[in-house]
């Protein structure tokens, strides 16, 4: 479960998140929609640890325990993934060691027996089929000279070994075909259980047809400023944001 | 950057080189300082023929008429020649075979991770142990000699090859060539000798290990390779020294031959102690390396991955004389706290159709200073030559410096010479992606410099890869910050 009570952050001199108020309870996917420039990423950053965000008041728990004090890679061991909105490109770094040696500092993390290369490359080739990818993806160095919906899909598939228990997708489908919508909508699908639970954002209500939303918030102005069921959605692509700013 | 992060970067700087500690055993060393009779007595120690001591005391000679080198980007203070021994070795007599190796100096290497007992070493690799001025242990001679391959301490050859030493010592890198070689010339002790006969394929890898032991010695090995027409042979040397507030000087000479259709390659794996993180102590590393593609179609290849000493000056370079000869040098040199580097190679093209590749990635973290200084030379004859240089420069945080110094001298038309460079720095968005994985910062480092050397690391043999890439990762730990 997911906590976020009243969160305030700023990046230099500018308050960007002005009083955040959400809960996820396991096993629920929320959407978070809103207009450019809202604070959506920067609550996703927040959340994941990255730094140059001051938090100024509020707290996020996640399970009861304070992540904003956890250090990045605590975060991802305590089981939280970010799918980032611009995945960062890592030249020279092969894929599939990138993965293997993210999911194996992971598992040492909890205490958890490190998987071999043999062991992994079974399971990183049944992801890289369920997620339609070509198998040289895992021997491409992460991201570079990737296509923007293969970027997306590389994400995707950190996901899907990484298993988490909480994922943030940042418009992870900004930039995918109607096939790769689905296939990430699929992996987000698979993953769904009681210890799962999803914060996705997004502009475009057609993600949520296939990833069907528990609730449905909208961030404007830094703050929450509405929230509801699904349907939500239908009505937003409708009127737009216009009249939902924060005062 | 984080509170954890600094508190691991205070541990580190102490902690992290774990070679650092100290042999305790019996030494025999001559009197501090530097004479035509020290010189003497080293050649009369290792029982040397006169001819060899001629050379010496020439060297010499040619020494004391000699100045330090002062074009390199590096700075230290005046090193006291005469407040340096020039030789020191363990003290029990030389043994026969390695059950005869005193216990504590196979405890020493076997603390390095290299045991010297055949039954334990790395499968397919043989090992020349050197112990401050002497070799201490040669392994898998039989299995060598076998090949036809002669495998031994520089100083053994002497005696028992002393037409092959004589006709090779310094034909590729000349007594006086700079001040160093002049130096080295004049005291070397040991170091490593290798032929292989013309047509042999050296059935394993063969390997120096350099260990640094005594306080207040310099030491001065000798490498010489030679492979005959149509012989390969792949060597690969590995260094360290104990943690010592002092500085201490490294001079060593080291020359290939590779006659017609001929491949030697050379590996190094550098890890003098660098000095602590502010700066105290650590190994000078003033090293002439060079090798000559006498024969057609030959090829040396260098591949260096430099992390330790506190100051390195290094060029290992190949002088392509035979036609359609190859010359290759990959190099990473990283440079952390306030380490120096100024390394790079000559590349001198002499034969037709020779080639040559330059691949050098530097990294600089801390306050250091990494320079990539390279000579391509194309001579008038060295019709059709051909040359690609890359160097790259990879800069973590921003008080410390990277240089690129490449000359080119082309004096034939027909000649094609190609240069790239690029500067970057590890972007805070990298780091955060690698963390927001699950890798710890330090391991983001290590991933990320890896990944920007990996054309380099590809280059070393297979056994040693594995190790340089911890090596990489461990010499820059605490660079983030
Ligand atoms: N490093 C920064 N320095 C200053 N302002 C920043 C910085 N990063 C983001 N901002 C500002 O913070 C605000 C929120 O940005 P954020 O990226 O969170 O928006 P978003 O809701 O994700 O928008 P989009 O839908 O376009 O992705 C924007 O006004 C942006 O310009
Ligand atoms: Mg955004």
């Amino acid at each position: 479960m997911l906590e976020i009570k009243n969160l305030h952050a700023r990046i230099g001199d500018a308050e960007i998140l002005k009083g955040v108020t959400l809960t996820i309870p396991n096993g629920e996917i929320h959407a978070i929609m809103g207009p450019n420039g809202a604070g959506k990423s920067t609550l996703s950053y927040v959340l994941s640890g990255r730094e140059g965000y001051e938090v100024t008041e509020g707290e996020a728990l996640f399970n009861g325990e304070n992540i904003l004090e956890m250090e990045p890679e605590d975060r991802a061991a305590a089981g939280l993934f970010l799918a980032f909105q611009y995945p960062v490109e890592l030249p020279g770094v092969g894929n599939a060691n990138f993965l293997r040696t993210s999911l194996n500092a992971i598992r040492r993390k909890r205490g958890e027996d490190e998987l071999d290369a043999v062991a992994f490359l079974k399971l990183a080739r049944a992801a890289v089929k369920q997620l339609a990818m070509k198998e040289d993806f895992l021997k491409r160095n992460v991201n570079v000279g990737f296509s923007g919906g293969e970027k997306k899909r590389n994400e995707m598939l950190q996901m899907a070994i990484l298993k988490p228990h909480l994922a943030i997708l940042d418009e992870t489908d900004s930039g995918l075909d109607i096939d790769a919508l689905k296939i990430v909508a699929e992996g987000v699908n698979t993953l769904r259980d009681e210890t799962f639970s999803a914060l996705v954002i997004t502009h475009y209500q057609r993600l949520l047809d296939y990833i069907v939303p528990d609730m449905v918030h909208v961030l404007a102005g830094g703050k929450i400023v509405r929230s509801g069921p699904a349907s939500l959605a239908l009505e937003l692509e409708a009127s737009g944001y216009a009249g939902l700013e924060a005062a | 950057m984080s509170m954890t992060t600094e508190a691991t970067i205070n541990e580190l700087a102490t902690q992290k080189y774990k070679y650092g500690f100290t042999t305790d055993i019996e030494m025999e060393e001559f009197p501090k300082g530097l004479s035509a009779d020290i010189v003497r007595l080293i050649s009369a120690k290792k029982g040397e023929p006169e001819w060899l001591l001629e050379w010496r005391l020439k060297a010499y000679e040619a020494w004391l008429k000699m100045e330090e080198p002062e074009w390199a980007r590096i700075h230290h203070p005046p090193i006291d020649y005469d407040d340096l021994y020039y030789y020191a070795a363990p003290a029990k007599a030389q043994p026969k075979s390695l059950d005869e190796v005193d216990p504590e100096l196979l405890k020493t290497y076997e603390k390095l991770g290299i045991p010297l007992h055949e039954r334990a070493a790395l499968a397919g690799v043989a090992v020349d142990a050197v112990f401050d001025s002497v070799s201490v242990a040669t392994t898998f001679r039989d299995t060598l000699a076998k090949a036809g391959v002669i495998f031994s301490p520089i100083s053994e050859a002497v005696r028992e090859h002393p037409e092959l030493v004589q006709k090779y010592l310094g034909s590729v890198v000349p007594v006086g060539d700079n001040y160093f070689t002049a130096l080295n010339s004049a005291v070397f002790s040991d170091g490593s000798f290798v032929f292989i006969p013309k047509g042999v394929r050296c059935p394993m890898e063969l390997s120096t290990y350099f260990r640094i032991n005594a306080r207040n010695t310099g030491q001065f090995e000798r490498t010489l390779i030679i492979a005959e027409e149509g012989a390969s042979v792949s060597y690969l040397e590995g260094c360290t020294a104990p943690m010592r507030d002092e500085n201490q000087l490294h001079a060593a000479v080291v020359e290939l031959v590779a006659l017609d259709e001929a491949m030697i390659k050379y590996s190094t794996v550098q890890n003098w102690y660098p000095g602590d993180a502010d700066g105290k102590g650590g190994i000078y590393n003033f090293v002439t390396k060079r090798g000559a593609c006498r024969g057609k179609n030959s090829k040396i290849s260098w591949t260096q991955v430099e992390t330790g000493s506190a100051i390195t000056w290094k060029y290992p370079s190949c002088i392509l004389q035979g036609d359609g000869s190859v010359g290759e040098f990959y190099s990473v040199a990283v440079t952390n706290h306030f380490q120096q580097a100024d390394t790079g190679t000559k590349m001198i093209h002499i034969g037709k159709n020779t080639s040559s590749t330059i691949i050098s990635k530097g990294i600089s973290a801390g306050r250091s200073n990494n320079t990539y200084r390279g000579l391509v030379k194309i001579m008038p004859g060295a019709s059709g030559a051909r040359n690609f240089t890359q160097c790259d420069s990879l800069l973590i945080g921003d008080q410390c410096g990277a240089h690129t110094v490449p000359y080119i001298e082309n004096r034939n038309a027909s000649a094609k010479v190609e240069h790239e460079a690029t500067t970057s720095k590890i972007a805070e968005d990298q780091l955060f992606y690698c963390r927001s994985r699950g890798l710890s910062e330090e391991d983001a480092v290590g991933l990320i410099v890896n990944g920007f050397c990996k054309d380099v690391l590809k280059e070393l043999p297979m056994e040693f890869a594995v190790e340089a890439q911890k090596l990489l990762a461990v010499s820059l730990e605490g660079s983030v910050g």
